[in-house]
């Protein structure tokens, strides 16, 4: 039987089984390969997505259990008309491999969405769960705050 | 093949015979021009292997592996240096896997020289030696190397064709070329009027290429200024392609086990339940492993994960303490090198003291963020393959084999890299990825490794030990005699390559520890290779990844046994010896405040490792925060000589450093019955933002010779934290991770 689901404002029907996560439902079924897999078990953020602008970890979530309309980092800004968040990972030249910021963005997005002035140990709180072996903390840190910023501005 | 085989083998782990030899053999092929492996179709002009012109634009190829470290940008701002086009008006391409893209610098770094003393004769040698590196077409992406092979070669790529484009002008406007100026993509003609190099490259194409003097550095736009990264929209939008993005039309999803006790054998499998679960098409046995073939990734791995299989035994010790203890066996044979051995380390210098010290430091996982995979389309009588991957000349090779295709029926699509650090170099993913495929001809299979799979199935960083033995007299070093015994990768890594065997003296497993620039009088360092049969490899900085831990833990042993400070201890026997690398103490001491003091609940400590060229001194600060030990500080100096890029350079540094610290923090693979017992990031930490330090990077450019940025910033990183945390506990860290020591915050 087929779901229906809302994906960065398109509805898609999705016939795979109910027990499928919803990482895999975006990555091989609907074709939107922005949001990464990296554990499978939701140590490292990499396929964190927003739900009613809540930031979950895609390979945790079934497709049955999807309760409301999915953002992704492609319904969140493209490159000619990115996020002020996405535009902050650009002027601080955050990305190195680039694998996990994907995960990291859509993470800080939801924490600047809650909190409009994160301060380094709100930062600490909301980001730990999404990991980078390039180790592009100090920029990530550098672009929360000054996306933040220029959000506060606009 | 076998004389290349020999070859790699002798000039891998070179010594002086093979210099001779790899040099004569590079002559002959360096004057064969490689084949430009760009076909420009109708209206095309690819001028030389590295630029194409057609009407709708340039398009630069910098065939280096993209996993971070800003490669594609640098190479593309070397050529658009002298090309004089905009660096936001061309296109970038990786390109496919050709002779022409092979390492020159690769090959000069195998030199069994210390590298900070060799002299412009050394280095020139070093620069020849790059030439075998083209004959066995060697396009890799590691060593440090990219920039020390691009500087020269593509800067001269984009002055011959900006030439030759002015040459086609030219000769359409019945001028000398002398009168001719270029600026953005355009020729200018001396009435001020612009021909597009689009408009030209059809004439340029059938003119001999012209060859042109590189311009000073003073005349430079790009280079030694920071660029925005040309990969950065790209990946703050999701849209940057890696291997396991790749989409082709009816493609299949495929998982993948492999034996858990590597290198076993697999005795049979029963497929039964996994055969009728959703989704899946195909079961593929691998003969050392099964595969299910589904139309989603996760329904493979599901199905393959119910496969119940019989493995055989691995063919080494089970468990981790036999390991190590066959590791320690190694110190009873005679060295494998001992490439310092200066004094007399036999009799201890009258009034010195000695000292004594014994370190264990574990195998690593190279644990990128994006697990192994490979997505491959096989016909019968052409392969593609699409993975991220740095040695597409290798893999392509190795798959050839596979598929039984000649290498010119198989076509490798380099797409970025979600994190390389040595492991991309291997060729197991795009081998297993082409078997899977095989069984199912028309049809592109993707195949992605659970990060499971990929953890327990890695080319480990080895384990290592080291016995250190030293010396100190009125307050200074007088005596270093240090033993390291590890399994060899690059022996293991040559017979992987080549299917042959390897020897000869490995310079991989003694760098950061015999070619420290400290004047030591009497300091004999020595390689001992361990016969293990644990599949290991190369993990960011390699030999120095624990070399630099057991060099300057040692130091710092002794510098506390002298009563010293120990970074002027350290100071003291550099500043001789090697300036540049004495000028990076120096820096992070002024840029720390260094005073050898530090207050309660804090310490401090400082290491050095030169590497790859470049001279690298940190400092690491921790705190104690109520029993818990947190990294709050770092700095970091070093000198590359020449900073082609300043800011992707202090982000290689500090990135280079944060990888260190996650690995002398938590990072560990042990065994148990023959099986690696960590499966998931949860058993293989690493740092996060809440425990990485700010940190604070100074770029010098004062050595002599270009040095690398990628790997350099690692190994000190390990030294540096433990010796922190004996000033802060008194507590010295002679193995590691330290999560097993120290309450370290995680």
């Amino acid at each position: 039987m087929a779901t229906t689901l809302k994906i960065n404002g398109t509805s898609h029907q999705v016939d795979l089984p109910d027990d499928v996560p919803l990482l895999w439902v975006l990555r091989d079924e609907v074709g939107l390969t922005g949001t990464k897999f990296g554990c499978g078990v939701a140590a490292c953020g990499a396929c964190t997505v927003h739900i009613d602008g809540e930031a979950v970890r895609s390979c945790q979530v079934a497709l049955s259990d999807v309760w409301g309309d999915v953002i992704t980092i492609e319904g969140t800004g493209s490159p000619d008309s990115m996020a002020a968040i996405q535009q902050a990972w650009v002027d601080h030249q955050v990305a190195q491999c680039g694998y996990c910021q994907s995960g990291q963005i859509m993470q800080a997005a939801a924490l600047l969405a809650e909190n409009p002035s994160p301060s380094d140990t709100d930062i600490d709180d909301a980001m730990q769960g999404n990991l980078c072996r390039c180790g592009t903390y100090p920029r990530i840190r550098a672009a929360i705050h000054d996306a933040a910023a220029k959000l506060k501005e606009a | 093949m076998a004389r290349i085989g020999k070859i790699l083998r002798r000039t891998f782990l070179i010594g002086s015979a093979a210099i001779a030899g790899g040099v004569a053999f590079g002559v002959y092929y360096v004057n064969r021009p490689a084949p430009n492996p760009l076909k420009p179709g109708e209206g095309e002009a690819a001028l030389n292997p590295f630029v194409l012109i057609d009407q709708n634009g340039v398009t630069l190829f910098a065939p280096r592996a993209e996993m971070g470290q800003g490669v594609k940008t640098t190479w593309a701002a070397l050529i658009a240096e002298e090309l004089d086009v905009d660096l936001d008006q061309i296109t970038v391409l990786h390109g496919p896997a050709a002779a022409a893209y092979y390492n020159s610098a690769l090959m000069g770094e195998s030199l069994p020289n210390k590298g900070y003393d060799i002299s412009d004769f050394q280095h020139n040698l070093g620069e020849a030696l790059g030439v075998v590196g083209r004959a066995l077409s060697l396009q890799v992406t590691g060593g440090s190397t990219s920039m020390k092979d691009g500087y020269e070669r593509m800067r001269e790529a984009g002055a011959s064709a900006r030439e030759t484009l002015k040459l086609a002008a030219a000769e359409r406007l019945g001028v000398d070329p002398t009168q001719l100026k270029t600026a953005s993509g355009h020729v200018i003609a001396p009435n001020g009027d612009k021909i597009a190099y689009t408009e030209l490259a059809a004439d340029a194409a059938t003119l001999e290429p012209v060859e042109a003097p590189l311009r000073d550095p003073s005349e430079w736009r790009y280079l030694g200024q920071s660029q925005p990264r040309l990969d950065m929209a790209e990946k703050a939008t999701g849209t940057a392609e890696f291997g396991v993005d790749v989409r082709l039309p009816d493609m299949k999803f495929a998982s993948v086990r492999m034996n858990p006790k590597l290198g076993g054998t697999m005795n049979g499998f029963d497929d039964s339940a996994a055969k009728t679960m959703p989704g899946v098409e195909k079961i593929v046995d691998l003969g050392n492993g099964v595969a299910v073939i589904a139309n989603n990734t996760w329904l493979a791995n599901q199905a393959v994960e119910a496969i119940d299989v019989d493995w055989g035994d691995a063919p080494y010790p089970p468990e981790t303490d036999a390991i190590f203890a066959s590791i320690a066996k190694a110190f009873d044979d005679s060295p494998n090198s001992t490439m310092r051995d200066d004094g007399d380390v036999d009799t201890l210098p009258e009034g010195a003291t000695e000292i004594t010290a014994e370190y264990q430091l574990p195998y690593l996982a190279h644990a990128t963020m994006e697990p192994m995979n490979a997505t491959a389309l096989f016909t019968g009588t052409k392969l593609d393959l699409w993975c991220g991957n740095q040695a597409p000349t290798l893999i392509r090779m190795r798959v050839a084999n596979v598929a039984n295709l000649d290498t010119e029926a198989v076509e490798i699509h380099t797409t970025y890299l979600g994190g390389g650090f040595g492991r991309r170099g291997e060729l197991d993913f795009g081998e297993i990825a082409t078997k899977v495929a095989m069984t199912m001809p028309g049809t592109p299979v993707q195949t992605t490794w659970s990060r499971e799979e990929d953890m327990r199935h890695d080319y480990y960083r080895p384990g290592a030990l080291a016995r250190m033995r030293g010396a100190i007299k009125d307050g200074k070093a007088v005596l270093i005699d240090g033993k390291v015994a590890a399994q060899s990768c690059t022996q293991q890594a040559v017979g992987r390559y080549t299917g042959l065997p390897a020897g000869g003296p490995d310079k991989v497993l003694v760098e950061g520890f015999f070619n420290q620039p400290y004047a030591v009088p009497n300091y004999r360092m020595s390689g001992h290779i361990a016969a293990l049969d644990i599949p290991v490899g190369f993990w960011r900085s390699v030999g120095n990844s624990h070399n630099g831990f057991f060099h300057e833990t040692f130091m710092d042993e002794m510098a506390h046994a002298a009563g010293r400070d120990p970074l002027e201890f350290r100071l003291e026997l550099m500043q001789n010896e090697h300036a540049p690398s004495a000028g990076c103490l120096e820096a992070v001491r002024e840029m720390s405040g260094w005073t050898g003091k530090t207050p309660g609940g804090v310490g401090r400590g400082v290491a050095f490792t030169y590497s790859f060229g470049t001279p690298v001194a940190q400092v690491i600060e921790v705190v104690d925060e109520d029993g818990t030990i947190r990294i709050n500080k770092a700095w970091i100096a070093c000198d590359m000589g020449l900073a082609l890029d300043p800011e992707n350079v202090k982000a290689q540094m500090f990135g280079g450093m944060m990888y260190g610290l996650s690995a002398a923090c938590f990072g560990e693979i042990t065994f148990s019955e023959g099986e690696v017992e960590q499966f998931n990031f949860p058993d293989y930490e690493a740092i996060r933002m809440h425990t990485a330090p700010q940190v604070e990077v100074r770029v010098l450019e004062t050595n002599r010779h270009m040095g690398g940025a990628g790997e350099p910033g690692t190994p000190p990183s390990m030294p540096a934290l433990g010796n922190a945390l004996f000033d802060l506990t008194g507590e010295r860290a002679r193995s590691l991770p330290l999560i097993n020591q120290f309450d370290i915050l995680i």
